[in-house]
């Protein structure tokens, strides 16, 4: 919102610069963004009038103009169209700073003899001001500007560019700004004088007014000024409107949004003479009813809406926009000005659900108080009656079905020192609550304010709201800064973010990036993580209103992220190592969804880094156990003893994945990514993956476990290579071998298969390790111990010693 | 025998001259001194002599197989000290891998994304001071997002909450169920769940129904914090955010309290620290202003309290929200918010 200072200034005096107004509003809640000076820069440019206007000797196009400038008179060459005698100009003289209209920079005016005449400065354009674009012509300044005075006092201006807050709709307006500049600066308000004189016939004869919806109208005020005549609005108002970014219409039209803009009340102008039956009628809109606004769009309306209607039909969306069918036009003689009160709640659900954002619109459903409606007309009625030569019917017609008395609030010196932690005396209170125009008595109590709110604050409703007026004015810099000083209340830590930070430091140290993905996918993309049925077990959550449809479902797995970025890196050099902690989300059923906190980690691409130590022109790539290990890594880290079996996820390739399982219970998934699935991904080598469901996996990590003993004597080792069938698991040789009493650990250093080893079988080459606590074993203890497993794994297994 | 005896020292004493390998040297001892040496066959024919002899040849025959030994102690330590030597010298051969400005062997690194390190440095810094961290839902019930935060239905106070709703039904009068604004819906979850004296900070992933650009984003993250007590102020406030910003952006940065709006919280707060570029003086990041606004906070609304149970009139509490993509952005001058959910291995690496 652009707002002009000198604007606010005609309301309230101060000598302040208008960064330190700037700043103070900032540091009260109404936050300016920016500062524009207008003028900075017009040192020496004086307000000339043009007494004489000749020829040049040498030139067609070009004139000798002459300039009184109060004290002096100064002749310059001008080639403006637009330069005629007793016109007030801008006058620059030699030495100004100015735009080059041809360049944009600013350049400093030289004398200059233009063919064969010195011109002494010159007249300027307002492009050359920097005031706008225009170079059509020299700047004619309005009437009424002193001769000789500086531009700058003249025209100079400061723009804020302010945020207001929404509970401040009075801040949405000239005269609330002024309210809180003189709070701020301790001044007073003065406000428009808006008397004007009225004909001899009665309002009431010419219209009747009728509120059938009084909750969502709580007052309704109209006014009726005829024999007007539609035309421009004097000049002062349309800079007033331009300065907020306003175009200026017409007299009447601009009188209503210059209202609107210095007192914060939206007025609306109907033709008089298209409104059917002499009628106003507040109602709701009928369901299916419809209304051409002025935009000229034909809406339709809704039974919650709320409109204006004349006997016959509705003329004008309420708060929201007038309909085209009693809009002002050339042709217009008689006004009825309408100044009212909506609900906001409803006005502000008409404006969303027709799409229909105004000025209007957005004061109304921040909520004004009704008490606005009669000053607000009184003011418009006024400026239309002097600048569009009209006539006021006597009085204003005022239908206040919603009327409330103010309740005063009160506040103790206590209240504020138990909120703020700081004392203030109750005269500080009282001063500060005063100075924004509210009444203050005595309470109870010696501590006690009583405050009756001023009608244009509707945000003041119980005691800290008082609390927040006094800090915000005395400046919450007056708080002292303290450290919260009561015993730190108990801490008990949610385990699963201790599981993550686990998690990360282990993957981090094997050489991983985090990523952090949108959680919001695109189905289609998603379908293709499933060759076979084309689309996940059960739907996704859908979004009702997604940006865009790649943004339009929940993600219901974790994969379908992090290979996304496997996809994003895939020119990437080197090893890609990425990994996601992450939510997934699944229905349930009439309920939020289950949010699954998940690790999904991916890898693809040469084991290392290229290394001149390594064989490094045909790098190894990762496989399938490389995955594996990190797993392996991962819950070994943890203290957690998983088993992997081959499973069916359809995402992975049916052979080279594996589920992993811990106390019985699958907790996640390795395997390499499906070829269907990297070719649908457009990703040309292998990927790897590994997921973890961190609610499964939480109840097997342990906080810490007790220590264990150092074995105090030595271990024994035995190295057996044995025959198997090929398909026989090695988890089972595994689970065989670590049966036995005095094994303490099974590693597997080789597997071969080929020359040597009959067709069919397969050879596996263990280290097995016997340790007892109590004693150093004797080779005749491992060998029985040795027998024995070997005598079992050819039972059950058919495994044979290789020779 | 004697002869043999001499002969034999001489022998073995020019043969381990010559010797520069272990190896070599390994033979040379089984040839003099292990168990089937000719020393060893010497000592053994010892019986066949007479008493007399047997003495005087004994005895030397011991005495040479002490010098054996100690020659090759001398040697083996000889080797031991010319292959550690060794092991310092460049070889000529070897000259080109010896070179110590060589690549080492790769080692693979990693690290935690932006997002994470940021919170995990704020909730540290919260941690110091008290905060424990706790999250909540990011699929979640319009009422923890909405109303329970004192947001009125049909309010602008909402327009900057725009957000995204799920399409599933649910019987739930806590409903519709939306995508959280803001991770001040886990505030609005402890207040009703804990009982004071609260402290937790909430970070977690926020949704906005915004086009993506450099400044916004649909997802974003935001850490939200609490603290619920007998005796909190707005001082208290102050001196916990002071705190954290010096802690995060350094020792003698400046920050600026003024007075803001949200809904949950009255008086409102936004925090601004002084500008990490001009330090106050005004350029193009501040935007002139020497100040730049980093967090929004408050005194928690006495109807919030009241709507999760806790007695405003006994209980004071105070709020804040930090937005955390901002938070590095200062500090590193990312200057695009898609950088941080793009996952380009090359923006991963940097931090
Ligand atoms: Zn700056």
């Amino acid at each position: 919102m652009k707002i002009s200072l000198n604007w606010i200034k005609q309301y309230v005096d101060t000598d302040l610069p208008p960064k330190e107004v700037a700043r103070r509003l900032t540091m009260a809640g109404s936050e300016v963004k920016g500062v524009q000076v207008i003028g900075e820069g017009w040192e020496g440019i004086v307000v000339g009038r043009i007494t004489a206007v000749n020829p040049h000797p040498n030139a067609d196009r070009l004139t000798l103009v002459t300039i009184n400038l109060g004290s002096s008179e100064e002749t310059v060459v001008c080639g403006a169209p637009n330069v005629a005698v007793d016109a007030m100009v801008a006058y620059a003289p030699v030495g100004a700073r100015l735009i080059n209209p041809h360049t944009g920079g600013q350049e400093t005016l030289k004398s200059a003899k233009i063919r064969g005449v010195v011109s002494n400065g010159m007249a300027c354009s307002e492009k050359e001001l920097g005031i706008s674009d225009d170079h059509t012509g020299i700047l004619i300044l309005p009437e009424g500007f002193e001769v000789g005075r500086l531009l700058a006092d003249c025209l100079g201006d400061v723009i804020f560019n302010m945020d207001v807050t929404p509970n401040r709709p009075d801040c949405l307006s000239i005269i609330g700004l002024a309210r809180e500049v003189a709070a701020l600066t301790g001044g007073t308000v003065h406000l428009p004088d808006a008397s004007y004189e009225e004909t001899d016939e009665l309002i009431d004869n010419h219209i009747s007014i009728e509120i059938e919806a009084p909750d969502l109208c709580p007052r309704y005020c109209a006014s009726l000024i005829k024999g007007i005549s539609i035309g421009e609005s004097p000049r002062w108002m349309q800079e007033r409107l331009i300065s907020y970014g306003m175009r200026p219409i017409n007299n009447i039209v601009d009188i209503t949004n210059f209202v609107m803009l210095e007192y914060g009340q939206p007025l609306h102008a109907f033709d008089y003479e298209k409104l059917a039956g002499r009628k106003i009628i507040v109602r709701r809109a009928g369901e299916g009813e419809e209304i051409v606004s002025l935009d000229g769009v034909e809406r339709v309306l809704g039974s919650n809406m709320l409109v204006i209607a004349d006997a016959e039909r509705a003329v004008a969306v309420a708060g929201v926009m007038g309909g085209a069918n009693s809009e002002v036009t050339e042709e217009t003689t008689t006004i009825l000005l309408e100044s009212a009160s909506f609900n906001p709640r409803s006005i502000h659900y008409t404006g969303r659900t027709l799409d229909m954002p105004s000025e209007a619109c957005m004061r109304f459903e921040r909520g004004i108080s009704p008490e606005l409606t009669m000053p607000a007309i009184k003011r418009a009625t006024q400026l239309m009656a002097e600048f569009g030569g009209g006539q006021v019917v006597r009085g204003i017609v005022d239908v206040y079905p919603g009327r409330v008395e103010p309740q005063p609030v009160a506040v103790t010196t206590g209240e504020v020192k138990r909120v703020l932690g700081v004392e203030f005396s109750r005269e500080q209170i009282e001063g500060t609550l005063t100075l924004l125009g509210f009444e203050c008595r005595p309470g109870s109590s010696e501590s006690e304010v009583v405050a009756t709110t001023p009608y244009w604050r509707s945000d003041i409703n119980i005691p800290v709201d008082l609390v927040e007026e006094v800090a915000r004015i005395i400046g919450y810099d007056e708080i002292p800064t303290t450290m919260l000083s009561d015993p730190i209340p108990r801490q008990t830590t949610e385990p699963i973010i201790g599981l993550k930070r686990k998690l990360g430091e282990s993957l981090t140290g094997y050489g991983f990036y985090e990523i952090i993905s949108d959680p919001l996918v695109n189905l289609e993309i998603l379908n293709r993580l499933y060759p076979e049925s084309h689309s996940p077990a059960s739907s996704p959550l859908r979004l009702a209103n997604p940006m865009t449809i790649m943004h339009e479902y929940l993600r219901p797995n974790l994969r379908i992220c992090v290979l996304t970025a496997m996809v994003n890196n895939r020119h990437a050099e080197g090893p890609v190592r990425l990994y996601e902690l992450g939510k997934v989300y699944l229905p349930r059923p009439d309920d939020l969804p289950d949010e699954v906190e998940m690790l999904c980690g991916m890898l693809g691409g040469p084991r290392s880094e290229m290394s001149w130590q390594a064989k490094t022109d045909k790098a190894v790539s990762f496989d399938f156990f490389d995955a594996k290990g990190i797993v392996e890594g991962l819950l070994t880290r943890l203290g957690v003893n998983a088993r992997y079996e081959p499973s069916t996820d359809e995402t992975l390739h049916p052979v080279k994945q594996a589920a992993i399982l811990v106390g019985g219970r699958q907790i996640g998934v390795v395997g390499e990514l499906h070829p269907a699935v990297t070719e649908a991904f457009d990703i040309p080598d292998p990927v790897y993956l590994f997921e973890i469901s961190l609610p499964e996996l939480l109840p097997f990590t342990h906080e810490y476990r007790l220590f264990q003993q150092i074995p105090r004597f030595p271990s024994m080792l035995r190295d057996i290579a044995l025959v198997v069938d090929a398909g026989t698991a090695y988890q089972k040789v595994v689970d065989i071998i670590e049966g036995f009493p005095l094994v303490t650990q099974v590693s597997l250093f080789d597997v071969y298969s080929g020359d040597q080893v009959p067709p069919g079988k397969k050879s596996l080459a263990c280290r097995i390790t016997y340790q007892l606590p109590d004693h150093t074993l004797t080779d005749e203890e491992v060998n029985k111990v040795e027998q024995q497993i070997l005598g079992k794994l050819s039972r059950e297994l058919g495994a044979t010693l290789r020779s | 025998m004697r002869e043999k005896l001499e002969e034999l020292l001489a022998k073995a004493r020019g043969e381990i001259a010559g010797i520069d390998d272990g190896k070599d040297l390994e033979s040379w001892r089984i040839r003099y001194l292990g168990r089937k040496s000719e020393l060893t066959n010497i000592l053994r024919g010892l019986a066949t002599l007479s008493l007399e002899e047997r003495k005087a040849v004994g005895a030397r025959a011991n005495e040479v197989k002490t010098l054996l030994a100690e020659v090759l102690q001398q040697k083996t330590e000889e080797l031991k000290r010319e292959s550690a030597q060794q092991s310092l010298r460049v070889d000529d051969a070897l000259l080109a891998r010896g070179d110590v400005t060589l690549p080492g062997r790769p080692y693979p690194v990693g690290r935690l994304h932006l997002i994470t390190q940021t919170i995990n440095e704020m909730c540290e810094i919260f941690a110091s001071m008290g905060f424990q961290v706790v999250e909540g839902p990011e699929v979640e019930w319009d009422y923890y997002n909405f109303a329970a935060l004192n947001f009125p239905e049909e309010h602008p106070s909402r327009n900057d909450y725009s957000t995204f709703w799920v399409d599933w039904k649910s019987p739930n009068p806590k409903g519709p169920i939306l995508l959280r604004a803001h991770t001040t819906s886990v505030s609005a979850r402890v207040i009703e769940s804990m009982e004071p004296p609260i402290r937790v900070v909430e970070p977690g992933k926020c949704y906005r129904y915004e086009a993506i650009d450099a400044t916004h984003g649909e997802v974003f993250y935001q850490l939200d914090g609490l603290a619920v007590d007998k005796g909190i102020t707005m001082a208290d406030l102050k001196g916990t955010l002071y705190e954290f910003a010096r802690r995060y952006f350094g020792e003698d940065r400046r920050v600026r309290f003024r007075c803001d709006f949200f809904p949950f919280v009255e008086p409102g707060v936004e925090m601004a620290i002084e500008c990490i570029i001009c330090h106050g003086e005004g350029c193009q990041l501040c935007r002139g202003e020497g100040w730049l606004e980093i967090l929004g906070a408050g005194m928690t609304h006495p109807e919030v309290l009241r709507r999760g149970g806790i007695d405003p009139d006994v209980y004071t509490s105070f709020a804040f929200g930090i937005g955390i993509e901002r938070m590095p952005m200062l500090r590193y001058g990312v200057d695009d918010l898609r950088l941080f959910y793009g996952n380009d291995l090359r923006f991963l690496k940097q931090f």
